[in-house]
């Protein structure tokens, strides 16, 4: 695995002091963490006590009500872009059409995320996550398991630093969720960051495993 | 064994890829759907040629209401695809992966009316005179009806994106979108119709065609923006 052509800087994700409350109900306060490159970050706790909407902040999706997002050490909200350019989210809603198969999904999701890729790479992609032959099936016609393979082979095809991830495992057997923590490991050693909020128990061979516990 | 993409490939965003990702797009699918085109000018073609059936065909008549009866039929077949114009993207989720990604929101909105525009009222535009022929409306009064539909329509799909933009998540959104959108494109129909009426009786219809045009450019500056905030609203 070849390391990271950057300026030495360390990959960093910080966020410090962050709040958020929906309707009347507190969800988190004064939450501080960080994720350095190779680091998995795992957030848990029960139903409903703010895992998402703690996901949602950092990508910039949610305004949070306090407390700064910084990535490499500049705030998120001062240069969104640079943050946005970087992350790859995968949230509740997959973002997929259902009109267009599923080898065009990925083609638009990729060039979404400015990273056009060629013909190739996708076919190769959908044949690593088991779509091989259903590549042109338009996205309607698939399971839900299925089109959340397309969600992988989007992951694996994309530049991002730092994955941001809302229970990933959902709809997947056995043999997708071991692609799901392949790809992870891949994307730990390449000193790439990742938060993921998951009720099952990740394992990944490389890199840091850490815990966010919210009450 | 999956291969990941080459890390730190530098991902960069532009207005104009995201408004070619979001044109592409739209067009596609509008292609594998072709049925909300085809209802959007076949609505058009019908309401316009109801009028006659309704008020009788005497010629002076029909030519005298012909400019308005076709504006306002265009105008209403524009709005018919509007409600899905960011619902769906919204259902599903792609709304979200839009504002997250690198292109700036102004490229891809701006992509979304352009796409929405070739749809409905491109068509439209192209029909009018075929339409106009019906009521017996004069070789130049046909020219510039056209013209005034093509400035026209545009400002249309710019302002009810953005209402649309704006309706998104609340109940009935389309009824809401009806009371937003209408109103707004009262101005629009004055002077589009206005126009071809000028022309019909011997006046002028630069005045008009002018009006349309500061509007045109008006909402090309402003809308693609505003469009954009409301959807970062609607998402959050």
């Amino acid at each position: 695995m070849t390391g990271k052509h950057r300026s030495g800087e360390p990959d960093v994700l910080q966020v410090r002091d962050l709040a958020c409350r929906r309707g009347p109900a507190l969800l988190f306060s004064k939450l501080d963490f960080e994720v350095a490159g190779g680091e998995l970050l795992c957030v848990r706790g029960p139903n409903g006590c703010g895992k998402t909407t703690l996901l949602r902040c950092v990508t910039g999706l949610t305004r949070p009500d306090e407390g700064i997002v910084s990535w490499h050490g500049e705030s998120s909200r001062v240069d969104p872009e640079r943050m946005r350019a970087a992350m790859a989210y995968a949230g509740h809603l997959p973002g997929l059409k259902d009109d267009l198969s599923a080898e065009e999904n990925l083609e638009f999701s990729l060039r979404l995320r400015g990273a056009p890729t060629t013909a190739e790479q996708r076919r190769d992609a959908l044949a690593a996550v088991g779509l091989d032959k259903r590549r042109r099936l338009p996205a309607r016609r698939l399971s839900a398991g299925q089109r959340r393979r397309i969600g992988l082979a989007r992951l694996a095809l994309d530049p991002a630093d730092l994955w941001v991830l809302d229970e990933p495992l959902t709809a997947l057997d056995d043999a997708g969720q071991a692609l799901f923590v392949e790809l992870l490991d891949r994307h730990l050693a390449r000193a790439g960051l990742a938060l993921v909020a998951t009720h099952h128990r990740l394992a990944p061979t490389s890199g840091v495993v850490r815990e966010l516990r919210l009450a | 064994m999956i291969a990941n993409a080459q890390a730190g490939t530098p991902v960069a965003g532009s207005f104009a890829g995201g408004f070619s990702w979001a044109m592409a797009r739209d067009l596609r699918l509008a292609w594998r759907h072709p049925d909300e085109a085809v209802l959007t000018v076949a609505f058009f073609a019908l309401v316009a040629s109801l009028f006659p059936l309704g008020i009788g065909a005497e010629p002076q008549l029909l030519t005298r209401i012909g400019p308005g009866v076709i504006w306002v039929g265009a105008l209403l077949a524009a709005f018919l695809a509007l409600p899905g114009l960011f619902a769906a993207d919204y259902a599903d989720g792609s709304l979200e992966q839009m504002t997250l990604s690198p292109h700036p929101a102004l490229g891809w909105a701006a992509g979304k009316i352009a796409a929405h525009w070739i749809v409905s009222g491109l068509p439209l535009t192209l029909l009018s005179p075929l339409i106009g022929l019906q009521y017996g409306l004069a070789p130049d009064t046909l020219a510039v009806q056209a013209l005034s539909l093509a400035i026209g329509t545009p400002v249309l799909s710019l302002l009810g994106g953005a209402c649309a933009a704006l309706a998104l998540g609340a109940r009935g959104g389309g009824m809401l979108l009806a009371l937003l959108a209408l109103p707004l494109f009262v101005p629009v129909l004055i002077f589009g119709a206005g126009a071809s009426e000028a022309q019909a009786t011997g006046l002028s219809a630069t005045p008009h065609l002018s009006l349309l045009g500061a509007a045109l450019i008006a909402a090309l500056v402003g809308l693609p923006a505003a469009i954009g905030m409301a959807v970062r609203i609607a998402v959050d």
